[in-house]
């Protein structure tokens, strides 16, 4: 429906148009294959039969590390922190999140611009003064740094994602159903949990998702707030100083492929809805 | 009417407790003076504040040189892509953005890591060229600002793209036939009517890439040299290198100081909540 | 947030509020009183005023504390045969498993990261670690992060160590650290790429390496080399020495010479063909050839290089401190202290291992015994005395100051 060029009215010769378009997507898919390239790499060098610790260059085909993809016991343990991690910054800011979201899309109340102001800040401000900023809170506290200040700072960014899907979600709702609920006596709790929550839900869900993305993937706010604890990230860039080992690109390669699945499973799930 | 306080409490606590107080804690910490071994002590020393932006003002200037490089390459590689889906997409359009966004299933270190061992000097892509005597052998890639932009750019590139698309995407169809109809060649269309109604799309791009571009670090890192150091290093070796906790507390201070000042006089001076609005429906 | 996948909604929420003179006052309002609460300082956890521990920290320390049958390992990569023969050994010999990270690549990041976890007297994960002599070095002591060692424990380091390095300025008597090994800091380079020979500090300024020169990102390794180019020794330096040897250096950078400043990565970027000539240590470069089959030479320049002591010591938050102090005694067994000088040609600090090397040169054949032959006489593992006198020793700091005027000078190399 959005085709204007198509649907326009022909002025200008059909061909050069034709020739435009042809242009265009010759363009963007180059610009695709420029985005995929690394990551192809990446894939192929997980098939690359290299013997010592330095993966360089191309050895020949193998499987081996696949069948060694738990070999190195501190690459799976900074895995799994990740994972761990990520959960619960999808859990805890999914919650605290989708509080202020919907207090925000619901409510007009004195106090809501600084709320809102404090979120533009956080998702606006580098990331690196973030992760340094909780660096110098956590020294001037004299707590330790670990897997639990990575979590805190993790929430900490996660949070204003979460509420800024969910708030906009909220936004959109139709308040004539809640109505018709109460008008059928039904309680703020009940008309709640019965009808606006499973209507926001798919919101909460995607900001979860979000903040997990989010999360899996830190490396700077996590440097920072680390101490020796490894998330997969911080393995990586350790690594790197002496030579990635073939494990990580199979690592990459599987999680790449879990998103993917993921991601097209999840969205062929929910086709019939509507983009945005 | 206490609802929404309630609601807003965890979360406002939460940021309040580790994004604002640690701001404050790292202003007070970048006016303090010590060493790591015996503390540091709160002076109100503002010396430290032109110590570090004198010592530093090459990379701090580099970077946000590098940053709107970036943003503005950023914008010529983008529009077509976006478009492109938007006007061309049809149906698929779901499927190109998906594609886009692929390379984000992989770490971003990672990714970045990639590209070094792509570039490296004897590697996959420059090794058969000098072999082949087509380039001198002291000819590198990697340590020039080309990799560092490069990088930059690889990086954020969805994220320019997207908002573009997305203002793009709303352009009502019948507003391009009514210019058509009204005898505007094709070029004059795209510029007097697509063009301003994708701008706040651009805008918005602009805002999601120009800070954490100039702020990055990790590209410079890993695909830098000595002569490409932008400040996001020089911030995390003075913390995680050299313990200068002060020096560090400072620089971050001033480049927050900068990038924020900037994007809020921005977005006032584009009167961002007008434009926004077009994008926002 | 370099990796999450913008949702239309989230590009409208970010852009779509404009903010005002009130929320900006209300923000300020608000770090005012966060101010007051944060101004408080940080605290620091020891004294920069050299004193010796109380004398009964040993045994305060070591009171009621016994092996738990593992010890976690922090160290250097190429420090050990990758097979980890050694921790194999002492495995099966103690029944303490060993974890064994190559987690440490520069002095100052190592500091920095587990400063604030060892400050809140947390383990750091590791109860054993190799640290070099230098100015972080003299931070874990004044800190009191290191535990002070119960010599007793230490047979064989008491009966077969050199002593000389009970004398070294840095940890005299060795309260709270024994050598893992010394090592020289000289010239690496790629004889493919450079076809003459290597000789003199001065070839790191030769124009015709623009951009292929390695130094390193740690502020002493670099410093000693610009002062040791001018002709000065680096353990007598002032702060005027200092200041001439930036100023070497900056000229070094400013003509594009220096490819980068790297902490251990510099051994990667010299097989990657990156720098073709760079500042090493003594063993990394015979490891590297080992393990990779690469021919890279390693020279102590005419000018002199320097000798550092790689130690280890028990952080004071270790969990198995007897398990790790079991295995620091068991690298000073004649025949371990060996064989892991075979593999990592570093200087040994056990003197008795030259003669326990040509032993299995003996009993090896073929390519074998010749390079345990050239281990045994290499002065890169047995430095004779007058190696030793045209080796430099790095700078002692008496005071924090001047070890922050040493950073302030050399820093900013490195970074700008």
């Amino acid at each position: 429906m959005t085709q204007v060029v198509e649907e326009a009215p022909a002025v200008a010769p059909r061909r050069s148009r034709l020739t435009g378009g042809r242009a265009l997507s010759i363009y963007s898919w180059l610009i695709i294959a420029w985005l995929m390239l690394p990551v192809l790499i990446m894939i192929l060098f997980g098939f690359n039969d290299t013997p010592g610790r330095y993966n360089q260059t191309w050895e020949g085909f193998t499987l081996k590390w696949y069948g060694r993809v738990f070999a190195l016991d501190e690459l799976t343990k900074a895995l799994v922190i990740s994972l761990v991690v990520a959960v619960l910054t999808a859990v805890f800011a999914g919650a605290l999140g989708t509080g202020i979201g919907y207090a925000l899309g619901r409510y007009r109340f004195r106090g809501s611009g600084t709320v809102n102001l404090i979120m533009f800040a956080t998702m606006s401000s580098p990331e690196l003064v973030m992760g340094a900023s909780l660096l110098t809170l956590f020294v001037s506290l004299g707590v330790g740094l670990g897997a639990t200040t990575i979590t805190i700072a993790h929430i900490m960014f996660s949070i204003s994602f979460v509420a800024v899907v969910v708030r906009a979600r909220v936004l959109t709702l139709d308040r004539s159903v809640e109505e018709a609920a109460a008008d059928l006596g039904a309680n703020p709790w009940t008309t709640f949990w019965r009808i606006t929550f499973p209507i926001i839900m798919p919101a909460v869900m995607s900001g979860m998702l979000l903040a997990f993305a989010l999360s899996i993937d830190d490396f700077v706010v996590s440097n920072f707030t680390a101490g020796t604890t490894t998330t997969f990230p911080l393995w990586i860039w350790g690594a790197t100083r002496v030579g990635l080992p073939p494990q990580v690109n199979v690592m990459g390669t599987l999680i790449f492929v879990g998103g993917v699945l993921i991601a097209v499973v999840s969205s062929v799930r929910s086709r019939p809805r509507k983009n945005s | 009417m206490l609802a929404p306080y309630l609601l807003i409490l965890p979360g406002g606590l939460w940021l309040l407790l580790f994004f604002v107080i640690p701001m404050v804690t790292m202003l007070s910490l970048s006016l303090q003076q010590g060493d790591i071994v015996s503390g540091y002590v709160f002076t109100g020393h503002w010396q430290t504040y032109v110590d570090a932006v004198v010592n530093y003002r090459t990379q701090l200037v580099r970077s946000l040189i590098y940053g709107a490089v970036t943003t503005v390459i950023l914008i010529v590689l983008a529009f077509p892509v976006s478009y492109w889906i938007a006007f061309y997409g049809g149906r698929r359009k779901p499927t190109y953005l998906f594609l886009l966004l692929l390379p984000f299933f992989v770490s971003f270190v990672l990714r970045t890591i990639s590209w070094r061992y792509i570039l490296t000097d004897e590697g996959m892509l420059l090794g058969p060229l000098k072999s082949a005597g087509l380039l001198p052998d002291g000819f590198n890639i990697l340590g020039t600002p080309v990799a560092v932009i490069g990088g930059l750019v690889y990086n954020f590139l969805p994220f320019m793209v997207l908002p573009i698309y997305v203002a793009l995407e709303r352009i009502d169809p019948r507003v391009v036939e009514a210019a058509r109809d009204l005898y505007a060649d094709p070029a004059t269309a795209f510029r007097k009517v697509i063009l301003p109604l994708a701008l706040p799309g651009v805008f918005a791009g602009v805002l999601m890439t120009f800070v954490p571009a100039s702020s990055d670090y990790v590209n410079s890192a890993v695909l830098g040299s000595s002569s490409t150091t932008m400040i996001g290093q020089v911030i995390q070796s003075q913390y995680l290198t050299s313990s200068n906790y002060p020096t560090a507390s400072a620089l971050s201070f001033t480049l927050m100081a900068v990038l924020l000042v900037g994007v809020f006089a921005y977005a006032r001076a584009l009167g961002t909540e007008d434009v926004m609005k077009v994008a926002a429906r | 947030m370099q990796s999450n996948l913008p949702d239309p909604s989230l590009i409208r929420g970010m852009t779509q509020r404009r903010l005002g003179r009130r929320d900006a006052l209300r923000v300020s309002g608000l770090s005012a009183f966060a101010m007051a609460l944060a101004a408080c300082g940080v605290k620091g956890t020891g004294s920069t005023t050299p004193s010796a521990p109380a004398p009964d920290a040993v045994a305060k320390y070591w009171a009621g504390k016994t092996s738990n049958g593992t010890v976690n390992f922090a160290n250097w990569p190429l420090y050990m045969d990758p097979e980890q023969p050694e921790l194999k050994k002492f495995t099966k010999a103690t029944g303490v498993a060993v974890k064994y990270q190559e987690v440490i690549q520069e002095m100052g990041p190592w500091f920095a990261k587990v400063q604030p976890q060892l400050a809140a007297k947390q383990s750091i994960g590791y109860d054993l670690m190799v640290i070099t002599n230098g100015i972080q070095f003299k931070q874990f002591v004044d800190s009191g992060f290191l535990a002070p060692l119960d010599h007793s424990k230490l047979p064989n380091y008491v009966a077969n160590a050199d002593p000389s390095y009970a004398k070294e300025a840095f940890d005299p008597g060795n309260v709270y650290t024994i050598p893992w090994t010394s090592g020289m800091t000289g010239i690496a380079y790629d004889p493919k790429k450079i076809t003459r020979p290597i000789t003199k500090l001065a070839d790191l300024w030769d124009p015709a390496f623009k951009g292929k020169v390695g130094m390193y990102s740690d502020t002493q390794e670099l410093g000693n080399f610009g002062m040791m180019a001018l002709g000065i020794d680096p353990a007598k330096s002032t702060p005027e020495d200092w200041k001439k040897a930036a100023e070497k250096l900056k000229e070094q950078k400013a003509a594009g010479q220096v490819r980068n400043y790297y902490d251990q990565s510099y051994v990667d970027a010299l097989g990657k063909g990156e720098v073709w000539i760079t500042q090493a240590w003594s063993g990394d470069i015979f490891q590297k050839n080992v393990s990779d089959g690469t021919d890279f030479k390693f020279v102590i320049p005419e000018e002199g290089g320097t000798i550092w002591t790689d130690n280890f010591a028990i952080p004071i938050t270790a969990q198995n401190p007897v398990d790790a102090i079991k295995l620091m005694d068991f690298f000073y067994e004649v025949e371990n202290a060996a064989t892991l000088a075979e593999y990592i040609n570093y200087v040994c600090p056990v003197p008795a291992a030259q003669a326990k090397i040509k032993e299995h040169a003996a009993a090896a054949s073929g390519d074998d015994k010749s390079a345990l032959e050239a281990v045994a006489a290499s002065n890169l593992v047995f430095p004779t005395q007058a190696d030793y006198a045209k080796l430099h020793y790095f700078r002692d700091f008496a005071t924090p100051a001047e070890q922050q005027e040493y950073q302030s000078i050399f820093e900013p190399i490195v970074l700008a």
